[in-house]
């Protein structure tokens, strides 16, 4: 079976800052893909190319076996229009560090939100669904409350299952973690355990090494914009082949602590 | 204030002394005086005849004019408000094309001064004596006297809504760019297109930053229609000037419209406070259940 992230040589710039150079990346169906890195080494921005929220500009990024951004026609790519961008979007789904849950509707609104407007789903049967997974991951009682009204942990719960009421067959996570305060990290990161229990291919960028550790299959390593190794996740976490890896993992950890024991943003 | 006595150190309630604030006792009384003073000149002077008035206060033709007043502010607002937001996202557009045919209509509309559009529209005759909407190279369509059509009153809910329009641009355009980014990336991850991200997502958002400024703008644009009296509009100001002209009343009837304006501030203002409290501060009251929000607002189950 053909992989459902296949990056060969991906570049991307911010004008004349260079982003990606050159990332080479796969991700097998049901893997769990951590992405770990220093801040700025372009493991985010690879994410959002990943569904199309910032262009590739070099190299070849095949995702749910399309060219992101280009269709084959007549022998050459076509720019993907709007429409197009949008179609290739409702497969995969996406969690952001911010949430960015609709402020002016309910949790159960949120996740019915999808369905209702892209899909075309009834109304009646989309909210069914949105209470159905606001229960899976554990939030039935607050489906009518508004974001604010939620923790920073629930909201987080509440965009997951948002884009879980898509039924993506990707789902992407942009440091779901960070901007949480410290005693609700578990709740999110337990959800997205029982996802990768259920077998959905994930890519997570995350500082959350445990999290790594345990549910990842494979864990990657970005340092400026390129992939500097990658592996299985205890293996690597144990025995970092580069130095920079080394460097980023101690900071991390802070010296001499034990690894498992230690998020870097808590 | 506090007014409850404190305990001494004798262990006895000693009363708190009153401050007095002799500033605005002072500047109470200077403005009194003033006041007082410009008002008996007025009241008690000879060449105003207050039962006139008291007359022409709710004369026909005065209260027609409040009347035409009204609609045509209200009619004039929506064409600006409805208008405005079709420019605003034209503006904000990615099209280069629509986004400078924006910018060249905010440009105009706000560059040439409203009386004169005012005049424009209604002299359009001049231009145009008739105005025809026909298939090309056919016979088949419908033509109208253009003086029929631009009546003082169309001429100025035309020259007053487009002009608003180019205004209100200006504030949707803030409002659209104040909602956060987030909120699009999130619903472009959904599977939206950029036309269901507007209408879905951002503009019901955006809406709670625009409504408030849009009661002042009605309330601007009631007293800005007493400029239609340059085109005989039978507005209120149309209908006082037009008695003045023949009894030569002029105080009296500025009076009377004065005192109708202030009234249809009062009412618009209040009105105002009712929508600022409504969509001012609070999002979550924004898609409120039976509101009025609720029903405009493209919302899923709950």
């Amino acid at each position: 079976m053909s992989p459902v992230v296949r990056a060969t040589g991906v570049r991307m710039s911010y004008g004349d800052v260079q982003v990606l150079n050159g990332v080479d990346f796969e991700v097998a169906a049901g893997e769990v893909s951590c992405v770990i890195g220093p801040s700025g080494s372009g493991k985010s921005t690879f994410l959002r190319c990943l569904n199309g929220l910032e262009p590739v500009l070099g190299g070849s990024l095949r995702v749910l076996g399309e060219e992101v951004g280009h269709t084959l026609r007549d022998g050459r790519y076509h720019p993907w229009s709007p429409k197009e961008y949008a179609a290739f979007r409702k497969n995969i789904g996406m969690v952001f560090q911010r949430f960015n849950l609709f402020a002016h509707h309910s949790a159960q609104e949120n996740v019915a939100c999808g369905p209702v407007h892209v899909l075309g789903t009834p109304k009646d049967q989309a909210g069914k669904l949105a209470l159905e997974l606001l229960d899976r991951v554990g939030l039935a009682d607050h489906a009518h409350k508004r974001p604010h009204q939620l923790s920073g942990g629930q909201q987080q719960r509440v965009a997951i299952a948002r884009a879980l009421a898509m039924n993506p067959a990707l789902m992407l996570f942009d440091e779901p973690t960070s901007a949480l305060d410290p005693e609700l990290v578990d709740e999110v990161l337990e959800v997205m355990r029982d996802l990768a229990a259920d077998g959905m291919t994930m890519v997570v960028v995350t500082h959350e090494i445990a999290f790594a550790r345990e549910v990842g299959d494979r864990l990657t390593f970005f340092a400026d914009g390129v992939v500097v190794e990658q592996g299985r996740p205890a293996e690597l976490l144990a025995n970092p082949a580069h130095e920079r890896t080394r460097a980023f993992l101690s900071s991390v950890r802070g010296p001499g602590a034990p690894e498992a024991a230690l998020r870097s943003d808590a | 204030m506090r007014t409850e006595p404190i305990a001494g150190p004798s262990g006895a309630m000693i009363p708190v002394a009153r401050t007095r604030h002799w500033g605005r006792v002072l500047s109470a009384v200077a403005a009194l005086a003033i006041f007082g003073w410009l008002l008996f000149l007025i009241v008690v002077n000879p060449r105003l005849d207050w039962s006139a008035v008291a007359t022409y206060l709710f004369n026909e033709r005065i209260l027609a004019g409040v009347w035409v007043t009204v609609e045509l502010s209200v009619l004039a607002t929506i064409l600006g408000l409805v208008l405005g937001v079709v420019i605003a996202i034209m503006r904000l557009a990615h099209n280069p094309v629509l986004s400078r045919l924006a910018t060249l209509y905010i440009w105009f509309f706000r560059g040439t001064p409203v009386l004169v559009q005012l005049i424009f529209w209604y002299n359009l005759a001049f231009l145009f004596p008739a105005l025809i909407i026909k298939i090309p190279f056919t016979s088949i369509g419908l033509m109208w006297d253009t003086n029929q059509v631009m009546t003082g009153f169309t001429a100025a809910m035309l020259g007053l809504g487009l002009n608003l329009a180019a205004y209100f641009a200006e504030t949707v355009r803030a409002g659209i760019q104040a909602v956060d980014t987030g909120q699009s990336e999130a619903a472009y991850a959904l599977g939206m297109t950029p036309a269901k991200r507007m209408r879905v997502i951002v503009l019901p958002q955006a809406l709670r930053i625009i409504i408030p400024p849009t009661g002042n703008e009605f309330i601007s644009m009631l007293k800005t229609t007493s400029l239609v009296y340059v085109v005989a509009g039978h507005d209120l100001m149309t209908n006082a000037s037009q008695i003045y002209k023949t009894n030569n009343m002029i105080m009296e009837l500025l009076i009377v419209a004065s005192l109708w304006y202030l009234l249809l501030t009062t009412v618009a203002t209040f009105l105002q406070g009712r929508l600022e409290r409504r969509f001012g501060s609070d999002a979550v009251r924004l898609v409120r259940r039976g509101g009025v929000a609720a029903k405009v607002l493209p919302k899923v189950p709950a």
